[in-house]
C-alpha cells in the first residue's frame, strides 16, 4: 500500500467529465489489470458511445445493434421512453453485445467513474464470460451474428414489401409466442454462417414447392380397415409416424418450419430467423447469474486495484462504491422493492464468496469444498467455474453455506391444497442443501420454462397437432396466454392443433385445449 | 486492442420504424383513448400531443408461462428474520411480495394498462383521421386585414419630425465638396494667417511689411474675401438636400382571432348533445388556431338568461330554465363591442343548441344576427343537436325546430351563416367539412 501516497500527475483523470483521450487511457490501464493481472481472455474491445435516446432506441430491439422491425419493439421503446422521461426509470449504463468484436455501448453522459466501470463490468467482465463459457461456446457464433442480424433485417424488410406489413406481423407475431419453445435444448444446433445461410434460403425458395407435398405423400398408406387394427398394428403405425416426423420434438419453432403444411417459404424463412435469435440468447437466459456475477466480480476487481496503484482518486472511489452498492444491492422478501434474488446481488456474493474460499478459507469450507479450500487460486478456481457452469449446476457445486446465512434464505414449501406456506428449510445445517438444491432449481430454465412437445399429428384425419405440455408437481400453464399461443401454433400449422397437460408422474391426461381455424370449424 | 466510436453522430430514431408499427397495430385502442381525452380535455389544449393509456390486451405478446401460482412448488427467497424449519405461514392474499416464488412474465411488465406518449402530429392525426377528412386545412379563409406602418424608402418632402438626416447630410455633403464650399478650417486657416502677417508688420519698425509679405497679405485678404462670399452663396443645408423617410400603410392579415362559444345549456341538453356540441367547437378551434396566430375564446351560455362563463362552467355546469336564445346574441354583442373590435379580431361564432326557443324571441333573434351580429362575423355556424331519434322524425315530417325556422331565411340572405343539424358523432366532421366548404366556394369565386 505503499502507492497510497498518490500524486495527483499520476491519476487517470481528476473531473467528472471525460473526453476521447481521458477515455482511452482509462481504458488502458483497465486493460493492463484485466489481461495481467487477472490474465481474462478477451474478444477485442469496440467501444461505442452513444446518446440516451440511442440507448433508448438499442433498448428496445433487445439490446441488439441491429433488428428486423416489429410492433412489439415499439412498445417496449414507447414504454421505456415514458419511463425514462418521467424519471421512473433509469437507463442501463450499457449494453454489451456478444459478438467478435465484443461492442459495449456507454452513454455520453456518463461520467469518466462510470466509463470506468462500464468498461471493466463490460469490456472485460462479459466479455470473458461469452469468450469462454461452455454455453456461448457451444451455441452462439459471436463472428456471425452481426452479418446474420444484418441479413434478417433485410430480408424481412423484403417480406414487408413483397408481401405487405400485415402478412409478415402475422408471421413474426407467432414466431415470437413461440420463441422460447424455439431451441434445441439438448442437441447442438450448427452455427449460423451466412454465406450458407443465403445459399439454403435460394435453395428453400427454389425447391420448397414440391418439396413440402412430398411430406404427405411419402406417408404410410391409408388402411380402409383401420377400425379394425389390432393394439399392437396401431402402436407400430404411431412409432413408424413418429419417427416420420421426428417425433417427439421439444423445438415447437423448428418443427413447424420444417413441416407445417401450407406456410410458404418466405414465412417458413422468417419461421428459422426468430429461432436462430432465440437460440442465440438461450445461453444469456441460463448464465445471466453467473455472468452478471462475473462481471461484476471483475470490475470490483479492476476498480480496487486502479485505487490501489493511485491511478484513481478517493473520490473517484467513493463515486464507484455508491454505484457499486446499488447495483449489487438485494431487497429482503418483505421489502417492497423485492422482485426476486438479483441476479447482481446473488452473482457479486457468489464470486466473492468463491475467492475467499480459496485465499482464507474456513473450518465449513474445507469441508464442503475440499477441492477449492485454501488453494490460493481465487481468480483461476473463478476462470474454471465461469468456463464450465451455468447458473443452475453453479449454485448446485458452488453456493456455501457462509452465503445462504448472509443472505438469510429459506426455502417455501407452498402447496395449493394446503391453506398455508410451509418453511421447508432455512439457512441451517439441516437445511443448506434443501436450499441450495431449490435455488439452484429456480435458476434451471428446464424447470422455469414449460415442458413443452409436438407428440403426434393425425396424418390420416384432418391433419390435428397434438402438442403436449408435461405438468409438474401440478404446476399448470397461463391460461389465457396458453390459448392465444395455440392459437398461433394454429396459424402457422393450418389446421387444428390440441394442446393436452399430461402428468409428469402419471403419465395421464389431465385436460385438453384446442384450437380449430375458423374456415375448417364451418364444415 | 481497443475502437472507440463515437456513434452520438449517427441519426437517431432508429425505432421510427418499430414505433409506427406500434401504432398501426394498437391503432384501435389509441383511436379510442384519444376520444376520452377530448373527452377529458380542454378545448384550447386539444392540439397539444398527450399521453395515452390502452389496455394492453391486444398489445399482449404471449406465450406458454406457468401460472403464478397453484401446484406444489418450492422456492428461495433471500431476508429470513424470525422463521424456522417447520414454521407455517399464512399464504398472502393478492399474490404482493410475500409469494416470491410467483415469476413475473419474462420480460417483467405488467400488462393490463399500458401507457405512452403520443406525439402532437400523431394525436392531430388519430383526431382528424377519426373524423374522416383532414385535408380541409390546407383551404384558404377569409381574412380580414388590419394596417401596419412600414418604411417605404424616401421622400423629398414630409414632415420635419421624419426627416431622415443621414441621407440629408450626405446630399448636403455631397453639393458641398461638388460646388467647393469653402470648409470652416480653411477660412480659418487664412484668418490667421492674415493675423499673423499683421502681427509681423505691428513688430516692425516702420510698421509696414516687405514688399513680399504685403502682396501675400493682400492675396489672402482677397481669398478671405471670396471664400466668404462662397460660403454664404452656398448653404450648408439647402431644401434640395433634404430626404424624409416615408412609411406605408401596408395591408396586414390579422392574425388573432376570437372564436364565440353559444350553447344552449337548458334542462333539453342532454349531456351526449353537449358531448357533441364540444367536439365541433373543439374542430372549429384547431382550425382557427393553424390560421391564427392567437384565437381568444369566448364561453357564452344561455338559458332564459345568458352570461359569459368559463370552459368547466360552460360544460360541465348544469342550469335550469327556459330558452330565450336571444339573451345570448345580446350577451355576444355586448362583449364584442366591450373587447372585440372589429378591424382588430377576425370573428367567429359556433352556436349549439337543441332548437328550442321561447315562441315569441324569434323574431327577435332574428333581427340581432342579421342587423348587429353577422355583420361583424366571420362566420357564423349554426350546429342543431337533435336526439337521433327525433332526427328521423325530422326527416320524415319536415319538422322544423322554432330556432331553425327563426335561422333558415337568414341563411338565405347571409353567405357567412349557415345552419346544420348533427345527430352523432360521425356527422360532426361531414357538418365541418361543408360549413367551411361552401365558405371556400365564396372565395373562389
Amino acid at each position: 500500500m505503499s502507492s497510497k501516497t498518490k500524486s495527483a500527475d499520476k491519476l487517470l483523470f481528476t473531473s467528472a467529465d471525460w473526453d476521447f483521450e481521458t477515455l482511452k487511457a482509462t481504458y488502458d490501464a483497465i486493460e493492463d489489470i484485466a489481461i495481467n493481472q487477472l490474465k481474462l481472455d478477451v474478444y477485442p474491445n469496440q467501444v461505442e458511445v452513444i446518446t440516451s435516446e440511442q440507448m433508448l432506441d438499442a433498448y428496445s430491439s433487445i439490446g441488439m445493434p441491429l433488428m428486423y422491425h416489429h410492433w412489439s419493439f415499439g412498445k417496449r421503446f414507447v414504454r421505456d421512453d415514458v419511463m425514462y422521461r418521467k424519471g421512473y426509470q433509469g437507463l442501463a449504463y450499457e449494453i454489451v453485445i456478444n459478438s467478435n468484436p465484443c461492442i459495449s455501448y456507454v452513454m455520453e453522459e456518463n461520467t469518466i467513474v462510470m466509463q470506468a466501470l462500464v468498461i471493466a463490468h463490460a469490456a472485460f467482465g462479459h466479455n470473458h464470460f461469452f469468450k469462454n463459457n461452455y454455453l456461448f461456446k457451444q451455441w452462439t457464433d459471436a463472428d456471425g451474428i452481426l452479418d446474420y442480424l444484418q441479413f434478417a433485417k433485410g430480408y424481412i424488410a423484403k417480406c414487408e414489401d413483397r408481401y405487405g406489413f400485415d402478412a409478415v406481423e402475422r408471421i413474426l407475431d407467432a414466431a415470437h409466442a413461440l420463441m422460447d419453445q424455439g431451441v434445441n435444448r439438448y442437441s447442438r444446433p450448427e452455427k449460423p454462417n451466412l454465406a450458407a445461410e443465403l445459399e439454403r434460403e435460394r435453395e428453400r425458395a427454389k425447391y420448397e414447392d414440391e418439396t413440402y407435398n412430398d411430406l404427405w405423400r411419402t406417408l404410410p398408406q391409408s388402411d380402409p380397415g383401420d377400425q379394425d387394427m389390432d393394439e399392437l398394428k396401431r402402436k407400430m403405425r404411431v412409432e413408424e409416424r413418429r419417427a416420420q416426423f421426428g417425433l417427439p420434438e421439444e423445438n415447437l419453432l423448428y418443427f413447424l418450419e420444417k413441416n407445417a403444411p401450407s406456410l410458404q417459404a418466405w414465412e417458413r424463412e422468417i419461421l428459422r430467423i426468430v429461432r436462430n435469435i432465440g437460440q442465440y440468447f438461450y445461453p444469456q437466459k441460463q448464465t445471466k447469474m453467473m455472468n452478471e456475477g462475473c462481471a461484476c466480480y471483475v470490475h470490483y476487481a479492476i476498480m480496487n486495484s486502479l485505487y490501489d496503484k493511485g491511478l484513481i482518486s478517493e473520490g473517484a472511489m467513493m463515486e464507484f462504491i455508491d454505484y457499486h452498492s446499488r447495483v449489487v444491492f438485494q431487497a429482503e422478501y418483505d421489502d417492497q422493492r423485492y422482485s426476486g434474488f438479483n441476479p447482481y446481488a446473488l452473482g457479486f456474493a457468489m464470486m466473492q464468496d468463491i475467492h475467499r474460499i480459496c485465499v482464507d478459507p474456513t473450518e465449513e469450507d474445507h469441508k464442503w469444498f475440499p477441492d477449492i479450500a485454501g488453494n490460493n487460486e481465487p481468480v483461476e478456481t473463478l476462470k474454471e467455474a465461469w468456463a464450465h457452469y451455468r447458473d443452475e449446476s453453479f449454485i448446485l457445486q458452488f453456493l456455501s453455506p457462509k452465503v445462504m446465512r448472509d443472505m438469510r434464505m429459506f426455502m417455501i414449501n407452498d402447496h395449493s391444497t394446503t391453506p398455508h406456506l410451509e418453511v421447508a428449510a432455512i439457512h441451517d445445517d439441516n437445511g443448506y442443501r434443501k436450499v441450495r438444491r431449490s435455488l439452484a432449481r429456480m435458476h434451471d430454465i428446464s424447470v422455469r420454462e414449460p415442458d413443452m412437445q409436438v407428440v403426434d399429428v393425425d396424418i390420416r384425419g384432418n391433419r390435428q397437432l397434438y402438442i403436449q405440455h408435461t405438468e409438474h408437481e401440478g404446476v399448470r400453464l397461463e391460461k389465457s396466454e396458453a390459448e392465444m399461443t395455440l392459437g398461433y401454433i394454429g396459424q402457422l400449422w393450418g389446421y387444428g392443433v390440441t394442446l393436452q397437460a399430461v402428468d409428469y408422474e402419471s403419465g395421464e391426461i389431465l385436460h385438453e385445449m384446442n384450437y380449430q381455424p375458423e374456415d375448417l370449424a364451418g364444415n | 486492442m481497443l475502437y472507440i466510436v463515437d456513434r452520438r453522430k449517427n441519426p437517431t430514431g432508429k425505432s421510427l420504424g418499430n414505433r409506427q408499427r406500434f401504432m398501426r397495430r394498437a391503432k384501435a385502442q389509441i383511436k379510442r383513448a384519444v376520444e376520452n381525452t377530448i373527452r377529458s380535455r380542454g378545448i384550447t389544449d386539444i392540439s397539444s400531443g398527450d399521453q395515452i393509456t390502452i389496455p394492453g390486451k391486444t398489445l399482449k405478446e404471449p406465450g406458454f408461462h406457468h401460472q403464478g401460482r397453484g401446484g406444489n412448488r418450492n422456492y428461495v427467497l433471500p431476508g429470513n428474520k424470525k422463521f424456522v424449519q417447520g414454521d407455517r405461514i399464512a399464504r398472502p392474499q393478492g399474490g404482493d411480495g410475500g409469494s416470491g416464488g410467483s415469476q413475473a412474465s419474462p420480460d417483467g411488465e405488467g400488462e393490463d394498462e399500458f401507457q405512452f406518449t403520443l406525439t402532437r402530429d400523431e394525436f392531430l392525426d388519430i383526431f382528424f383521421e377519426d373524423l374522416e377528412l383532414p385535408d380541409l386545412l390546407k383551404k384558404s379563409l377569409k381574412q380580414t386585414t388590419a394596417f401596419r406602418t412600414a418604411r417605404a424608402g424616401f421622400s423629398v418632402e414630409g414632415t420635419p419630425s421624419n426627416l431622415s438626416l443621414v441621407r440629408t447630410m450626405r446630399n448636403s455633403l455631397a453639393r458641398r465638396i461638388g460646388l467647393r464650399r469653402p470648409k470652416t478650417a480653411e477660412v480659418r486657416e487664412l484668418e490667421e494667417k492674415i493675423a499673423a502677417l499683421q502681427a509681423k508688420a505691428e513688430k516692425r519698425p516702420n510698421g509696414k511689411l516687405t514688399k513680399a509679405d504685403d502682396e501675400t497679405l493682400h492675396t489672402l485678404l482677397a481669398d478671405l474675401e471670396e471664400a466668404k462670399r462662397r460660403m454664404k452663396a452656398i448653404p450648408f443645408i439647402d431644401p434640395i438636400d433634404t430626404r424624409y423617410n416615408q412609411f406605408q400603410q401596408i395591408p396586414d392579415p390579422n392574425t388573432q382571432a376570437v372564436m364565440f362559444c353559444l350553447m344552449d345549456v337548458s334542462g333539453s341538453m342532454s349531456e351526449q348533445m353537449k358531448e357533441l356540441a364540444k367536439r365541433f367547437f373543439m374542430l372549429l378551434h384547431l382550425f382557427l388556431h393553424r390560421k391564427y396566430e392567437h384565437v381568444e375564446v369566448v364561453f357564452i351560455r344561455h338559458t332564459s338568461r345568458a352570461a359569459e362563463v368559463d370552459e368547466e362552467t360552460f360544460f360541465y355546469s348544469r342550469e335550469t330554465g327556459g330558452t330565450i336564445v336571444s339573451t345570448a346574441l345580446e350577451e355576444m354583442k355586448k362583449v364584442l363591442v366591450d373587447r372585440y373590435p372589429t378591424d382588430q379580431w377576425n370573428i367567429y361564432a359556433a352556436q349549439a343548441s337543441d332548437g328550442d326557443n321561447y315562441s315569441n324571441d324569434g323574431a327577435k333573434c332574428t333581427a340581432l344576427l342579421a342587423e348587429d351580429l353577422l355583420p361583424k362575423c366571420q362566420y357564423y355556424a349554426y350546429i342543431e343537436i337533435t336526439d337521433e331519434r327525433e332526427a328521423e322524425i325530422f326527416a320524415a315530417a319536415e319538422g322544423e325546430t322554432a330556432l331553425w325556422k327563426a335561422y333558415a331565411p337568414i341563411a338565405r340572405v347571409n353567405p357567412q351563416f349557415a345552419l346544420k343539424r348533427v345527430t352523432k358523432a360521425a356527422d360532426i366532421f361531414p357538418v365541418f367539412r361543408e360549413l367551411f366548404a361552401k365558405n371556400r366556394a365564396e372565395v373562389g369565386q
